[in-house]
């Protein structure tokens, strides 16, 4: 594996052999000291064009516990809000050494362009690209899934576990990295949202269910994923109010009391309480979300481990 | 340079080979017997009236980092045009008498082809207030078509005074077809490709509520309307069906929507980002089955040049466009002959005569009616090339990079004189 750019990039078994991976860094994360020496010496860049302290926050633990220096790049306030390019960026921090570098960007395809062009040689993971991909939180969702569904998860899939995600399916990269690689990992995948919300293309499959009551009822799922609703499609129409939303679409006191016992309530994050998801059900004992959290560290670093030893084999 | 050519053994339209002469700049029957004719053998060569593009954007005044009306002009000889009109997103924009005729007069310096401004319909190419028409239209730029190509006059009632003024001069609104309420953000074809990247969907419909709405409004005007760029299967039904009911309308097609479908934009190479984007090959295939039918009457190139800049970029901030000028020739000859769907005299009709005639221009697409100018495009068929990036544009965003090409324009006579002769540019037409 050279970049991570799209979750589509793995195969049934790289995506198990990552999870695997991200299982032992677990493991490592347990322990008093938190540290491998493994990547002492190369250099990890959180080249961020949109502001994720999360994500950030995460991919540089990840990277300083496998012992890499990390830069941390904010575009707020720096040259690029003075109208520098994604190339001359990127290329100006490779010139300063730069191994991985891990990309946020407001422009679908970005990470993909960085891959692709002469610009840089670095590795380039893809942290979110605009309403495209983000491969990383789909792998610490598939983490979470498989550990809360299987008592001995290491080697396992996902066959046989239904899962449902609701929200915002048109702009959501989440939704999308997440339905390839649950898919690629033999999960079933269904999706909820507005119609105004949901593309035509993922509506055909046959797996869309516009009504929130409606698909808990006929997809009876293991767990259920939450989508943040983003404050620009409240004020463009897409749905009439956020009351609306949150009665139809939201996850409440009622609805949790109708999924399984056991379903695992996952969003990741930051939650909109009171919208998408209520108090109750985001404290709830179904709630993955600090577990997310958790492992969104595990799996990153499983990811810089497998790019960087890959590029010394 | 007598001025006086022989052109022996050249096939013409209907498929006859025969001897062109042209003497003192113009065609004749036979040659007069007492003058001096340089002879050229033409053997394999078919001559077909000099192109005519109804959508080039050169880009001078103001973008000449992009394109400058000379390299333009170039480019256009290159690719066998005698005549190219300019379309008016210039900064300063062509909107007022006086940057028509600068253009123009750019267009005289350079020597290599007609060059006939575009004037904008509206001040600014805003959309607000109708920009001076009636004054571009007797400005010595002498303009017919009006277009705020980049931009669609969306405002009905604007569209249909627009349409009404133009009658008074034989004018005609060349409109950009793009709703913009539906196109916030497009970037790409909507559908489940634009889904999968992540990129905002320009939707077809935000194509075709403009043309049905632009129909109703030239058939309650009796005005004349021109569809630039038609982008899809449901614009050519809708043109197909107004020609029918004999509204006055006409439309073209470019080369790569004849050619190039979305797929492309998997890669995130904005090379292939372009407003109307790419479609899907079922609007390719009725695109092209219109061009044959008679629906969609010409081929225009919408060449926009960008700077490397421009495109150098991640996929949303590159600008839109592609060059053209110098492949559709080959695009059209690969749609129309190659596909054995149709024949050269329709080939000089979609690029030459029929955008010659709805632009009023007498001295283009005459073919080789004795006593008018010589205008004329000499290719290739057999000839196979491909396509590099550089061309004579100053510009390098060919989307046609690496395609193997049939046939290619081998002598552009412009007036009487050669702009290129043997895949050669001249400094200027006979020179």
């Amino acid at each position: 594996m050279r970049h991570l750019l799209s979750a589509a990039d793995l195969d049934k078994d790289q995506a198990i052999k990552l999870l695997d991976l991200a299982e032992d860094m677990s493991d490592v994360n347990d322990r008093e000291i938190k540290k491998l020496p493994t990547l002492r010496g190369k250099t990890v860049v959180n080249l961020f064009f949109e502001d994720s302290t999360r994500t950030r926050i995460s991919f540089e633990l990840a990277a300083k516990r496998l012992s890499a220096d990390v830069i941390n790049f904010a575009a707020k306030g720096s040259s690029v809000s003075k109208g520098e390019s994604l190339k001359d960026t990127a290329q100006t921090l490779e010139a300063m050494g730069a191994d991985v570098i891990v990309l946020r960007h407001s422009s679908s395809g970005s990470a993909h362009r960085l891959a692709h062009t002469d610009w840089v040689g670095s590795a380039i993971v893809n942290a979110g690209d605009g309403s495209h991909e983000h491969p990383t939180q789909a792998l610490l969702d598939a983490m979470t899934i498989r550990q809360g569904a299987i008592k001995h998860p290491r080697g396992k899939d996902l066959t046989g576990i239904k899962v449902l995600i609701v929200g915002d399916l048109s702009h959501s990269r989440v939704a999308r990295s997440n339905l390839i690689l649950l898919t690629t990992l033999g999960a079933e995948v269904h999706v909820c949202g507005p119609a105004t919300l949901a593309p035509a293309s993922l509506v055909s499959s046959g797996r869309v269910h516009f009504l929130l009551d409606d698909a808990i009822k006929l997809v009876n799922p293991d767990v259920v994923m939450m989508l943040r609703v983003q404050q620009e499609r409240m004020s463009d129409s897409f749905f009439p109010t956020e009351r609306e939303y949150a009665r139809i679409w939201g996850l409440n006191k009622s609805r949790l009391a109708r999924i399984g016992e056991n379903t695992q309530i996952l969003h990741p994050g930051p939650m909109n309480r009171g919208l998408e998801i209520d108090a109750a059900s985001a404290d709830s004992k179904n709630s993955m979300v600090l577990n997310q959290v958790r492992n969104g560290v595990a799996v990153r670093m499983a990811v810089l481990l497998t790019l960087l030893s890959g590029e010394a084999s | 340079m007598t001025g006086n050519y022989l052109l022996q053994g050249v096939t013409i339209t209907t498929g006859e080979v025969r001897d062109v002469v042209i003497e003192s700049g113009l065609i004749v029957d036979k040659a007069s017997t007492g003058t001096s004719h340089e002879v050229m053998d033409c053997s394999g060569l078919v001559v077909l009236p000099g192109f005519v593009d109804l959508h080039t954007h050169l880009r001078e005044p103001g973008f000449e980092q992009s394109e400058t009306v000379a390299s333009g002009s170039r480019s256009a000889a290159a690719g066998g045009y005698t005549a190219i009109h300019a379309m008016a997103n210039t900064f300063p924009v062509a909107d007022t008498a006086g940057v028509v005729e600068q253009v123009a007069r750019l267009g005289e310096d350079a020597g290599l082809v007609f060059v006939q401004p575009i004037g904008a319909v509206t001040v600014g190419l805003k959309g607000e207030q109708l920009a001076e028409l009636g004054a571009m239209a007797q400005s010595k730029a002498r303009v017919r078509i009006f277009s705020d190509d980049g931009n669609c006059v969306h405002d009905p009632a604007l569209m249909r005074r627009a349409l009404e003024y133009v009658k008074a001069f034989d004018g005609v609104v060349a409109q950009h077809a793009q709703e913009p309420r539906l196109t916030v953000n497009a970037q790409m074809n909507e559908g489940a490709l634009a889904t999968k990247l992540g990129l905002g969907g320009w939707p077809k419909v935000a194509e075709e509520a403009i043309i049905a709405r632009d129909l109703m409004l030239t058939e309650l005007t009796g005005s004349r309307l021109h569809v630039c760029h038609v982008s899809t299967a449901g614009s050519v039904e809708l043109i197909r069906q107004a020609k029918a009911r004999g509204i006055n309308v006409s439309a073209e097609v470019t080369p790569h929507h004849l050619l190039l479908t979305e797929d492309l934009a998997s890669g995130y190479d904005p090379v292939y980002k372009v407003n109307p984007p790419l479609r899907s090959t079922a609007d390719v295939e009725a695109l092209r089955e219109g061009l044959i039918d008679g629906t969609i009457d010409v081929i225009a190139t919408d060449h926009a040049p960008h700077p490397k800049e421009s495109k150098d970029t991640d996929w949303a901030s590159a600008a839109f466009g592609m060059v053209g000028l110098e492949t559709a020739y080959s695009v059209a000859q690969q749609v129309l002959i190659d596909s054995g769907k149709s024949n050269f005299e329709r080939l000089g009709a979609v690029m030459s005569s029929n955008a010659a005639a709805i632009s009023g221009l007498a001295q283009q697409g005459k073919y080789l009616s004795a006593g008018s100018a010589a205008n004329l495009t000499l290719v290739d068929p057999k000839d196979s090339w491909d396509p590099k990036p550089q061309t004579l544009s100053m510009s390098e965003n060919n989307p046609f990079t690496g395609l193997k090409m049939q046939g290619r324009v081998r002598h552009t006579i412009y007036n009487g004189q050669f702009s290129y002769r043997d895949l050669s540019i001249m400094q200027r037409a006979g020179s």
